[in-house]
């Protein structure tokens, strides 16, 4: 009798946990869209020496980044060999761009980020993929993996949907309205001050890139260089847009995107990755040797 | 004896579990049911909203001019052109940049130089007293919109150089989607800022003057044209060694 009732609770209790997961289910079909977060990787133990991003566990307010200016940040100071930090975006369920013919963005920029580790490994240089398959880690997440290094460089990879197919562009954020250029409130109401930073020598995690603005232009300016001598029809200059994942992360930091799923074949896309990941480690190297006076191999 | 009872009590375990399993997918087929039924109720609710966003907007102060409007360019789809279109605006600048967004939206000359997906529609507008616009626009601006950072660039900068070019007393632009501020547009540009609508050096031909707030900025681009820069909010002055803000490729020839 008493095996009888254990018996019956253990079912009730597999029950349970079966409607559970229908209700979980469930939910994540009534929410369709969004980046899917896989449970956070364990962050690297940060360096020390290097400035210290606090990623607010609530609104405290944006504030001013703090922390040495670029040209006395750990970037150019420290004698550490620098991290490539290669971002396949997208994966998991999130394919990002894919086309009637079954092509996805996800799988190809992970393609181009495995051959263009090769090509930086060539060059002396260290690197890691924020995701090694299909997976799809959060921005933050990938962040964290620049941002825990003291001389990280981000490299993010796109595919569009859109664009004349075979060309590539660079990208980087654009820079900081000057201040006066802040619209003037037109109610008496005293014109907008930044709040001082709380935590001083800390930078707020949602304004990271802030301090390499430039530096990160200028990076997107050797690689566009590189990408119009091998991409015919690509832009001679790179292009300053608001992108998410580049926000918060604390170094130079691009975004790469090529032109475009809609090709008729996979092939074509396939073809230009190899003279890609060329034209991306010519400029990290370019980059390295012009802004930090260090060839990329004699760290090593 | 033993093995008898064994046995029982075995099958009624196995025909508990198999009543349980039964009654789990029929729970199972029922959720799947329900979710699909909300989904179409989302769906239908923001139908019915964007009905009445989607009637023309009209006021008696509607003049027609020429309109610059910002869509595809008719030989490549990697830059905007502006193209000139007869519309009757108001001289209400929230209602004006509301007509313009509708325009936008459904009067795009050629569908393959469409920047804002045919199922978006603008849900409300507010402008306020310093030149932030605050736009809300339905979900399927986030979800119809092509992925890629040159379809989400092209897609804001329409909007952006649209009304640059039309209200003047516009000086930024707050993207929400069904009320909320969102992380990105469709994965990629960034929604948490505001876009700068800098002013062109020159109005459109025709375009009456609107009333603006006293102060104007300096225009701080050459030839006219809009660059859309994101700014922070609020704005924090550039750290040390960051370069004051440069004039990029003209917004009408490369986005």
């Amino acid at each position: 009798m008493l095996n009888r009732s254990r018996l019956v609770a253990i079912l009730i209790a597999a029950l349970c946990a079966f409607g559970a997961s229908l209700d979980a289910v469930s939910v994540s079909r009534a929410q369709p869209g969004g980046q899917q977060s896989q449970p956070p990787q364990a962050p690297a133990p940060r360096a020390t020496g290097a400035a210290p991003i606090v990623k607010p566990q609530s609104q405290l307010g944006p504030f001013s980044p703090a922390g040495p200016p670029p040209s006395q940040s750990p970037f150019f100071t420290e004698n550490v060999p620098p991290l490539i930090v290669l971002d396949p975006a997208h994966g998991g369920t999130d394919s990002g761009a894919h086309s009637s013919s079954g092509i996805n963005e996800s799988d190809i920029v992970l393609e181009y980020a495995r051959l263009m580790r090769v090509a930086l490994e060539a060059e002396g240089l260290r690197v890691i993929l924020t995701r090694e398959g299909d997976q799809n880690p959060s921005f933050d997440d990938r962040a964290a993996l620049a941002n825990a290094s003291r001389r990280a460089i981000f490299v993010s990879l796109h595919v569009s949907t859109t664009g004349t197919p075979g060309t590539v562009r660079a990208y980087s954020l654009p820079a900081l309205p000057a201040p006066q250029s802040f619209p003037v409130p037109a109610l008496n109401l005293p014109p907008p001050v930044a709040q001082p930073n709380p935590h001083p020598g800390l930078r707020d995690w949602n304004h990271a890139q802030e301090p390499y603005l430039d530096l990160s232009r200028k990076l997107a300016e050797l690689v566009q260089v590189q990408l119009s001598q091998r991409f015919r029809g690509s832009p001679d200059t790179p292009t300053a847009v608001a992108i998410r994942q580049l926000r918060t992360i604390a170094a130079p930091a691009i975004a790469v995107e090529v032109s475009s799923v809609s090709v008729p074949n996979r092939g074509q896309l396939e073809d230009m990755s190899s003279p890609l990941a060329q034209a991306v480690a010519k400029a990290v190297a370019d980059f390295l040797s012009a802004y930090t006076g260090a060839s990329p191999g004699a760290s090593q | 004896m033993k093995m008898t009872f064994g046995w029982r009590r075995w099958l009624v375990a196995a025909s508990i579990l198999a009543v349980l399993v039964v009654i789990g997918i029929f729970m199972f087929f029922g959720l799947r049911q329900r979710v699909s039924r909300l989904g179409q109720e989302e769906r239908n609710a923001e139908q019915s909203e964007r009905a009445v966003p989607r009637a023309a907007i009209t006021t008696p102060t509607d003049q027609t001019i020429q309109a610059h409007m910002f869509w595809l360019s008719a030989t490549t789809h990697d830059t905007l052109e502006p193209v000139d279109i007869e519309l009757p605006l108001s001289a209400d600048p929230a209602i004006r940049a509301k007509q313009l967004i509708q325009a936008l939206i459904t009067q795009v000359p050629d569908p393959a130089r469409r920047t804002l997906p045919a199922d978006a529609s603008l849900l409300q507008l507010y402008l306020m007293p310093d030149g932030t616009a605050v736009a809300d626009f339905s979900d399927a601006l986030a979800t119809e919109t092509p992925s890629g950072i040159l379809s989400e660039q092209l897609a804001v900068n329409s909007i952006v150089n649209t009304l640059a070019a039309n209200v003047a007393s516009i000086r930024r632009l707050k993207i929400l989607i069904h009320g909320q501020e969102t992380q990105t547009l469709a994965g990629h540009v960034d929604l948490t800022g505001f876009f700068t609508v800098s002013a062109p050096l020159s109005a459109p031909a025709g375009l009456p003057i609107l009333p603006t707030n006293p102060t104007r900025l300096p225009p701080t681009t050459p030839g006219g044209v809009t660059i859309l820069k994101h700014e922070s909010a609020p704005p924090t002055p550039p750290a040390s060694g960051v370069s004051a803000p440069k004039p990029a490729q003209p917004a009408p020839k490369n986005r």
